[in-house]
């Protein structure tokens, strides 16, 4: 038995054993949904530290780093400020007005079933996008790192797992895990980090030589062939200190704003965070839970630097990827892991596969509670059964929606398995951004926002995300002859732009405001923004 | 869930106590969310436009883009603990608006 499927195992049986005990306690729907709102604020910030940082930021953005330098830690930067508009805006009054979902927040003055069956799509869309993300990386990191174990085999054992530790441990369960994950991530990367530093005799002056040593080129329009530009000029070098080598050309400023937007508002919107803040006892405890997941996080997304810039000097972008007969096929994914070989050998490599394995599992089971939550309590409890209250059937309800959900992304991830999926990720921050977030801020702080201004706002931002991806170069695009199918559109993008939040989030936010004014005479009740203000803001009434 | 009688809500909301909480909170979260925003998106615009400029070297081969990039770091913590402390009031005056009006907590 290799070493990783040693260390794999391992972390399995631990958190199987945390999914027994949880299970114990796991019966109502405040259990399942929000671990009984008896998790402390300090463990909180860890679970939502460890539910917030996926595949995408441990291998995604090292990986960035390591092929395009600089321009990769912009999503690092985005990252970490994003939780300044959760602390400042967002964390306390949902603590204080919800219960188990968004959808709660947004019913609380729009007390129609339209509304928690807009929010509820809302929160499935998003949590589904990112949960096959997330699984396809989980295919093919795993059946790359840990010999013997094939893509699909990795897909439904994570799947399998995700289940078990949702329909048996609810939230209880999933916190524990996301908080032993969170543990184990910011270990091994602090670990990573120093041993990269060791190389430079810990000076960051010499870390820094080195990666302005690595260098990388660029055309200012198309790419370049045989070492000329399509325009006759030649290709534009910088070194890996400096930015542009990702972003640039016509709209590569647009495309870092557009980034930037998605990024610092998306993260108020993802449903699998903000239902973390319920499983806290009071809106003091969601802001400590805030800070501490502040720490945590920003002291990992300073540390992306050494794990990138460390595997662009000491592996090379040139030797990242996987062999395949006689020649290298380029794969981002596989930085941290490959550094962690360079720098400590094939232990510290089963090491951070484990803990790659165990990042995704926390991220995935936080998403089906989320929406297995969406479902069961805004649809089926709110709308289908007009909320006659039956503790035992919702929680059933929930744990059926659980399996569907996570059967579902275990077919759609090997069904997309040979695509690059890597922006549902930014469709999925697209969406929480352009949807959810103008809905989330209006209803919390404009007293003449209304049902009709809601559902515009939720519907036009939802819509506009999704469409401007697909007519985006993520989506559309043509591959040269030869070279392995990345694009599902094979025609030239119509909408220039990666990321669709400089023009989605607007149009949310305008749909909203146009909805209201358009709003009919029963929208113009105040009444309940006059309990909902007092309730955020005082936290009187709160469960 | 609710106590058997609800506060009236809108008479808790023309109260002198819950006036001031709010606008003590609006003095305190605008700005802090204005400066935010503008001081986050500083950085992609000055990457995306002027990156020869970002690229000026600082501290040997350390340069102002890097530079910039962690000092968003630097001022998401400053602003978190600020916000921290400030809450501190904000608690006590809810607290204190509580207790002149609102009942019971649970």
């Amino acid at each position: 038995m290799s070493v990783s499927l040693a260390m794999f195992l391992g972390f399995v049986l631990v958190t199987l054993a945390i999914t027994y005990w949880a299970s114990r306690r796991t019966g109502t729907t405040t259990e399942f949904y929000s671990a009984g709102r008896r998790i402390t604020g300090f463990q909180n910030g860890w679970a939502v530290a460890g539910d917030y940082m996926s595949a995408a930021s441990f291998l995604g953005i090292a990986g960035l780093i390591a092929f395009y330098g600089y321009d990769g830690f912009m999503y690092s930067v985005g990252w970490l400020v994003a939780y300044l508009t959760v602390l400042l805006l967002v964390a306390e009054p949902l603590r204080n007005t919800g219960r188990f979902t968004m959808a709660d927040v947004l019913a609380f003055r729009l007390r129609r079933p339209v509304v928690r069956m807009v929010a509820a799509l809302s929160t499935l869309t998003v949590s589904l996008f990112y949960m096959v993300a997330q699984m396809v990386g989980a295919g093919s990191i795993v059946s790359l790192l840990v010999p013997g174990i094939g893509f699909n085999t990795a897909i439904v054992a994570v799947g399998l797992l995700m289940l078990v530790y949702v329909i048996f441990g609810g939230m209880l369960a999933t916190t524990w895990v996301q908080i032993v994950k969170a543990v184990l991530l910011m270990g091994g990367t602090i670990l990573l980090s120093l041993l990269v530093l060791s190389r430079y005799h810990f000076s960051i002056l010499a870390f820094f030589d080195a990666v302005s040593a690595v260098t990388g080129s660029f055309c200012a329009d198309g790419v370049a062939r045989a070492g000329v530009c399509p325009d006759g000029t030649a290709p534009i070098v910088r070194d890996f200190t400096q930015p542009g080598l990702y972003y640039h050309g016509r709209w590569g400023a647009l495309s870092l704003i557009s980034l930037g937007i998605a990024l610092i508002f998306g993260t108020a919107g993802l449903p699998h965070i903000l239902v973390r803040f319920y499983t806290v006892p009071s809106a003091k405890a969601a802001r400590t839970s805030v800070v501490w997941a502040m720490i945590l996080i920003g002291s990992f997304y300073i540390m992306t630097t050494f794990l990138g810039f460390g595997a662009a000097t000491l592996v090379g972008k040139a030797n990242i990827g996987v062999a395949s007969g006689g020649r290298l096929i380029p794969n981002q994914n596989l930085a941290a892991p490959l550094l962690a070989r360079e720098v400590g050998g094939e232990w510290f490599l089963s090491f951070v596969a484990a803990i790659a394995f165990a990042t995704i599992l926390a991220v995935v089971a936080g998403l089906t509670i989320a929406a297995s939550a969406a479902f069961a309590h805004d649809i089926w409890f709110s709308v289908v059964k007009r909320q006659r209250e039956d503790e035992r059937e919702q929680v059933l309800v929930a744990r059926i929606t659980a399996a569907v959900v996570g059967m579902l992304s275990i077919v759609l991830a090997i069904a997309l398995r040979s695509l690059n999926v890597a922006f549902l990720v930014g469709l999925a921050f697209a969406v929480a951004a352009s949807a959810n977030v103008p809905a989330i801020l209006l209803t919390l702080y404009w007293r003449r926002f209304n049902t009709t201004g809601m559902i515009a706002g939720m519907l036009t931002g939802l819509i506009s995300a999704v469409v401007l991806i697909v007519l985006g170069p993520s989506v559309m695009g043509v591959d040269a002859p030869g070279v392995a199918v990345r694009h599902l559109i094979q025609r030239d993008p119509l909408f220039p732009l990666d990321n669709p939040a400089l023009v989605s989030v607007p149009l949310g936010f305008l749909a909203s405001v146009l909805g209201t004014f358009a709003g009919t005479a029963e929208d113009r009740d105040q009444a309940p923004f006059s309990e909902l203000n007092v309730r955020a803001n005082t936290g009187l009434g709160s469960v | 869930m609710q106590p058997s009688s609800s506060p009236d809500w809108a008479a808790i909301e023309r109260t002198a106590e819950f006036r001031a909480l709010v606008s003590a909170k609006r003095a305190f979260v605008v700005p802090a969310s204005l400066f935010f925003v503008v001081y986050y998106f500083a950085l992609p615009v000055l990457v995306g436009y002027w990156p020869d400029l970002m690229s000026t070297r600082v501290i040997g081969r350390i340069n102002v883009a890097y530079l910039f990039a962690l000092s968003q770091f630097v001022m998401a913590w400053t602003l978190m603990a600020a916000y921290v402390r400030r809450a501190r009031a904000f608690d006590r005056m809810v607290d204190d608006l509580i207790e002149r009006h609102g009942g019971h907590r649970r």
